[in-house]
């Protein structure tokens, strides 16, 4: 392990911490370990006047927020307001110009690659199912699985009884237990949608970024993902951007409204529709 | 469950499978061998030198087109630039074929007498230790290795992907021919090596050398082809078909993918650099001619016609392009490269899983 890499430990002074949702024993002094999410003061994810800007274009422009561990957030915005640029930077597909961005107290997600925040616990998926399509739904889920990624790992790596019970659990959750063995690419469009979320479930993110997740589903398909949506909220943070506004009123505790880059209003649900500026930019149109 | 060892021997190959990987083997060792060496010459059975010959250097291509397919097929990183691996590989064990001639040359001299002409009175450091079979051996797994590993790096670092990786690698082989073409490089310039008289002081054009050189070959082809299909059906396997189709996601999913590229390209270089050792002893001759573009290129249409994505696939495109090439060059010489061009416009559009795509289409229709 190089130090570049990972910063080095440090020692948190003695301090009178809040139990954190994941972990409620707190006790008065730790070791941060590198690397290691750290949610003691119950803040997931906090991005502080992050900027970001294409060609003079500002995607984001100085973007504060901030994620409770096991929060489920619903962000809005219409298009252009960067939800796609906001996900890009906390996964490390875009680094910000200025700003900071932390996972839990310790990680900063600007000095980490895409795979070392993946593997640090933040799951994305994308707005365009993104699965892989040659491969069947069986070995779509194998591969997202939480285990060695190294080469050396793969090179030798086989199956044990229990990760087969992981995948079929996640099967049977997502739906797709009769379709295990069929090529992922022959899926509906909402069953891509679900087993994308299933690949993201089986990583065991502690947050999972989920940009457009109902589009393509049918009611009934949107209505048992915001089911899961809720069941998921508490054991991970969720931070589901979303247009479909009858799904977002269904899941909705917080929402975030973005606009031109900035967040122009945070709040339950009723607060955000009756705020003027939302109404004028987005929701009045 | 029985044992990891016989469930890693049903992942490979079903029962047909071993069954034709065993047939193939007793043909490659057993009735080559003896019809060519056992059954008089005057026979209808018997082999010739010729036929072993050319299907010992078909053995080294199908190597090479099975390393292609795994960085293109699994992988899909189509380089051009492979056959500087296997002229690579072929360089390495050429130095030691040169050293093995001594003071048999045509200038009686300890020096090749390419190195004579130009007036050389001491080895260049190229050709350190090349008097040893194994030094010989390292530098044909070691300098393609390397080579591809240090810039595999920086391409793949740079994500550098697609036509343009395709374009770099085909700078690459250019670059190292007209390298090689030079006289001062220590490999002699454009005419390479050639004459070569024994291997491990054996005489190399006797029958019977001839014949170890070709079981040998055929030997790492098998080995080869299994060592790929353990590859492509692990887990690995399915890393590296995931980052073909969705790159972005398998990153996403933790894995870091330019280990996984780095690795199977290096291993790639690596297969064509003993594939290129294994050619030179057989085939008699080395020269910067084997890095030039279209002989990589020339790769590639192996792999497209006899089917990407398939091992199999893979030997049996190296096995009919060459076959085709090697009837074409003599009955019609001037139309070879017209063939080629065709066959290539006619896989493209018909046959875009090759031939073993067309063969298991059939046997589905059936």
């Amino acid at each position: 392990m190089t130090t570049w890499m990972w910063p080095p430990p440090v020692e948190i002074p003695p301090r009178h911490r809040q139990p954190a949702a994941d972990d409620p024993v707190s006790s008065y002094s730790q070791v941060v370990k590198p690397g290691q999410l750290d949610v003691t003061h119950g803040v997931v994810l906090y991005l502080d006047n992050i900027s970001v800007s294409f060609d003079g274009f500002k995607a984001l422009n100085n973007l504060s927020l901030a994620i409770d561990a096991g929060e489920l957030r619903c962000v809005i915005g219409p298009n252009g307001a960067g939800k796609t640029t906001m996900m890009d930077v906390i996964t490390g597909k875009t680094r910000p110009d200025s700003g900071t961005a932390f996972f839990g107290q310790t990680i900063d997600l600007k000095q980490y690659s895409e795979v070392q925040i993946a593997q640090a616990g933040i799951g994305r998926k994308f707005q365009k199912p993104t699965i892989f399509e040659h491969h069947t739904v069986f070995e779509n889920l194998e591969l997202a699985m939480k285990a060695g990624k190294r080469v050396v790992k793969t090179l030798f790596a086989r199956l044990t009884s229990e990760q087969r019970d992981r995948i079929a659990e996640m099967l049977k959750l997502i739906r797709l237990t009769d379709s295990e063995q069929r090529v992922a690419g022959l899926l509906s469009h909402g069953q891509k949608q679900w087993l994308e979320i299933g690949m993201l479930l089986m990583q065991e993110p502690k947050l999972l970024l989920l940009d457009e997740p109902v589009a393509g589903m049918s009611d009934d398909e949107t209505e048992r993902t915001a089911e899961l949506f809720l069941t998921l909220a508490g054991k991970h943070s969720l931070v589901v951007v979303e247009h479909d506004m009858a799904f977002v009123e269904k899941i909705a505790r917080k929402v975030t409204v973005l606009h031109e880059g900035s967040v122009i209003a945070e709040g339950a649900m009723e607060h955000v529709q009756n705020d003027p500026r939302v109404i004028e930019v987005y929701l009045g149109r | 469950m029985s044992g990891p060892l016989s469930s890693a021997f049903t992942r490979l190959y079903g029962a047909s499978g071993w069954a034709a990987l065993g047939a193939l083997g007793f043909v490659l060792f057993v009735v080559f061998p003896l019809l060519n060496l056992w059954v008089p010459a005057d026979s209808a059975l018997h082999i010739s030198a010729y036929w072993i010959t050319l299907m010992g250097k078909i053995m080294c291509y199908a190597i090479v087109a099975m390393a292609m397919d795994l960085i293109w097929g699994y992988c899909g990183i189509l380089s051009l630039g492979h056959g500087l691996f296997f002229a690579l590989g072929g360089y390495s064990m050429g130095m030691y074929l040169m050293r093995q001639i001594g003071a048999d040359g045509q200038y009686r001299a300890e020096l090749p007498d390419f190195m004579v002409f130009l007036d050389w009175k001491v080895f260049p450091w190229q050709w350190w230790n090349t008097d040893s079979f194994a030094w010989a051996l390292l530098l044909a797994v070691a300098v393609p290795g390397l080579l591809a590993y240090v810039f595999g790096y920086f391409a793949f670092r740079s994500r550098i992907k697609g036509v343009y990786f395709s374009i770099i690698t085909q700078a690459l082989t250019y670059a190292a021919m007209l390298l090689f073409f030079r006289n001062e490089t220590g490999f002699g310039g454009n005419n390479g090596f050639t004459d070569f008289k024994r291997i491990l002081g054996y005489s190399i054009t006797t029958p019977e050398t001839r014949m170890v050189l070709f079981t040998l070959s055929g030997a790492v082809l098998i080995s080869t082809l299994l060592l790929g299909r353990y590859l492509v059906t692990s887990k690995f396997g399915r890393v590296l078909a995931a980052i073909r189709d969705a790159e972005q996601r398998v990153m996403f999913c933790g894995y870091n993918t330019l280990h996984y590229k780095l690795f199977i390209w290096t291993l790639s270089a690596v297969l064509c650099g003993i594939a290129g050792a294994l050619y030179v002893t057989q085939v008699g001759i080395i020269n910067p001619g084997e890095m030039s573009p279209a002989n990589s290129i020339e790769i590639a249409i192996w792999v497209a016609v006899g089917g990407r994505g398939t091992l199999t696939g893979a030997i049996i495109g190296a096995g009919v392009v060459n076959g085709a090439k090697s009837f074409f060059t003599q009955a019609f010489p001037e139309y070879w490269l017209y063939v080629l061009g065709l066959m290539f416009i006619l896989v493209t559009l018909f046959m875009p899983q090759g031939i073993v795509g067309l063969l298991n289409k059939w046997r589905g229709a059936k």
